[in-house]
């Protein structure tokens, strides 16, 4: 390993602290014994155990979860699909409009998103509530998807498709039981991936939510104006643990799946 | 005694009665504006190992990729059987594929890639096993049954892929270049195989190549493919003893060809006009050449003899100085340059030691080859 010069080591600590001590202060305070958040007075985890007293707080967690796990469901399925649309039907007549239009929300501000949404509800008369919220999240976390896929189908030899059928698969056979096994890791960290944005959206969710449905983010977002409280700051805690859990699966199944594709084609190659 | 012991031969295709398991009528293939496949007309017969020789691009491939029914023709029509395929999907066709990538599934194992078809037929299981059992006998692949595609060697992938093919007992059983993977000496092994296994199974083989030596060992027939076109379908040794063109000629093999003017000397026997001050070549030839007509003696290397001394009685006879000599081991290559400036290539047998050979580099030889040991093609 390199040795680190003095000058990398300081812009690395600064770079770190810059981003984390946020952060770890906001942890820190959650296992404070006094209510007021800048005042240490000592570790407990009371804070927690009054979250888990809150009803409107487990509600909200609840509903942020349910959006969260349809979403991404729906989102997975349809970015799949288009992302094997892109590349398997090679070129057709406005193939790059619809690529373009594909990743489009991926730059799209998330105030223009949230409030189209909310126009289109509006227009069309549905009532907003956990509805609204997951046809949202699906429509802007399904590009994310679909990129993850289709970097994945990208490098997948069309030729074991053809095989499939080759062997009596119909189209979809061939889909079901060669392709999508293949490519599962891309999927699964495709899902992984919109789960963990749908999560975390406080934008699109506070313009697509009604009265009924409050998913975590809107309410903390709330709940801090009226002043911060150490069981928000707990809250908190665990959504950076869950998240945190869900960026690093996500990486390590894509990354053990191209280890393994690696290992597979060296192996393949020496065999030769 | 030597009639008696004649074994039937196999040549359905000079049999006007025999019916062709593949018709190609008038088909042709085009994407966009490149024409694949140029209005192809072809039988194959059932039990054939029918070769598809030709270099890339020729179109070769995507014959084998309608017969799969990854392709449509976009005129003419193609027959399994009697049976027009134009509207039968890949999946219901009596025909399987190996690919040139081989194509095995890497999540399954050897032996449910082997399964995969048979169970998308519905078979049931004790069948599948025991087909899968057999199949596995008859590529020697029992021991690897349990691994998966990436943990055996590319030999054996390539035996998987056979066996995966030839699990659902096709009519037809087409190869996409095969054996290319693979290095030379079990390249070699595996073509005597592959022929042992069509033999024993029966089914009708197509396989593609761009390796001439392939193709003639394997192939009852062979198709030599150019731009689209088929220019000669004929048994290995017609291709080689008898090329229809000097493009086949050039393409199978090594060859020498001489250009001049034919004119006729008697039945079947010409002579070619072929340098001013020089000798006419005396050539006997099948191909019909009008007097004067432009035509090519194609000619073998190892059908002209080389010698120190100038042979008696031979139909030709030229003289020349060695330029080159390519020494195989077994086989030499004399290029000797005549004194009209053209090469002509010259193989002999190294039946004696090379120290005791009789020319070498510089030295004048005479070339010599009967009026029989070369045909006349037409341009």
């Amino acid at each position: 390993m390199k040795r680190l010069s003095a000058f990398n080591v300081v812009s690395l600590t600064l770079g770190f602290a810059f981003l984390y001590i946020p952060m770890l202060i906001l942890i820190l305070f959650s296992f404070n014994e006094s209510k007021l958040v800048t005042v240490w007075s000592g570790f407990s985890t009371k804070w927690y155990g009054e979250l888990m007293q809150n009803e409107a707080m487990l509600q909200a967690a609840w509903v942020t979860i349910k959006v969260a796990v349809i979403s991404s469901s729906i989102a997975t399925v349809l970015g799949t699909m288009a992302a094997y649309v892109m590349v398997r039907s090679g070129r057709f007549l406005g193939r790059t409009l619809f690529s373009g239009m594909i990743y489009a929300p991926l730059v799209m501000p998330e105030v223009i998103t949230g409030l189209s949404l909310l126009l289109l509800f509006i227009g069309i008369g549905l009532d907003r509530g956990v509805l609204t919220i997951v046809l949202a999240h699906t429509t802007f976390s399904m590009c994310y998807v679909s990129v993850v896929v289709s970097s994945r189908l990208a490098t997948f030899d069309m030729s074991l498709e053809e095989a499939a059928r080759d062997l009596g698969c119909s189209q979809a056979q061939a889909f079901r039981l060669v392709t999508l096994p293949i490519i599962a890791p891309a999927v699964v960290s495709g899902w992984l991936l919109a789960f963990t944005l749908s999560l975390d959206d406080l934008v699109i969710a506070s313009f697509t939510t009604g009265p009924a449905a409050t998913t975590l983010p809107i309410k903390i977002f709330s709940a801090v104006r009226l002043g911060v409280s150490p069981e928000i700051n707990a809250l908190s805690t665990i959504m950076i643990g869950i998240v945190t859990v869900g960026v690093i699966s996500a990486s390590l199944v894509s990354k053990r799946a191209l280890v393994k594709q690696r290992r597979e084609e060296q192996e393949a190659v020496r065999a030769t | 005694m030597g009639a008696d012991l004649a074994v039937p031969v196999f040549e359905p295709w000079t049999d006007p009665q025999a019916k062709p398991l593949i018709q190609f009528q008038n088909v042709t293939k085009r994407f966009g504006d490149f024409t694949a496949i140029d209005d192809l007309t072809i039988d194959i017969f059932e039990c054939e190992f029918f070769a598809l020789l030709g270099p890339s691009g020729c179109g070769k491939t995507t014959m084998m990729r309608m017969l799969a029914g990854f392709e449509a023709p976009t005129e003419g029509k193609i027959f399994l059987a009697g049976q027009d395929i134009a509207p039968v999907p890949p999946n219901q066709r009596a025909v399987n594929m190996m690919f040139q990538s081989y194509a095995l599934f890497p999540h399954l194992s050897i032996w449910e890639n082997i399964a995969f078809g048979l169970k998308r037929e519905g078979m049931p299981r004790a069948e599948i096993a025991a087909r899968v059992e057999e199949m596995l006998r008859l590529t020697r692949l029992e021991k690897f049954a349990r691994r998966k595609p990436h943990q055996i060697s590319g030999g054996q992938r390539q035996r998987v892929a056979l066996a995966r093919s030839l699990a659902k007992a096709p009519k037809l059983l087409l190869l996409d270049e095969p054996l290319g993977a693979l290095d030379r000496k079990l390249r070699e092994e595996t073509q005597f195989e592959l022929m042992d296994i069509q033999e024993k199974t029966g089914t009708t083989f197509v396989i593609v190549t761009h390796d001439q030596e392939e193709a003639m060992t394997v192939a009852s027939r062979v198709a030599v493919m150019d731009n689209g076109k088929v220019i000669q379908v004929a048994t290995p040794a017609d291709i080689y003893e008898a090329p229809n063109s000097s493009y086949v000629a050039d393409f199978i093999g090594d060859v020498n060809l001489i250009q001049g003017q034919a004119t006729a000397t008697g039945e079947d026997t010409y002579a070619l006009h072929w340098r001013e001050g020089a000798a006419p070549l005396t050539i006997k030839s099948p191909n019909a050449i009008s007097d004067g007509q432009t035509a090519h003696l194609a000619i073998r290397p190892e059908k002209v003899t080389i010698s120190a001394d100038k042979p008696e009685g031979a139909d030709n006879v030229v003289q020349g100085k060695v330029l080159d000599i390519a020494y195989l081991g077994n086989l030499s290559t004399y290029h000797v340059e005549l004194p009209t400036g053209d090469v002509i290539k010259a193989q002999t047998a190294n039946t004696r030691r090379i120290s005791r050979r009789a020319y070498t580099w510089e030295d004048t030889v005479w070339l010599s080859w009967t009026a029989t040991g070369g045909v006349l093609l037409a341009d």
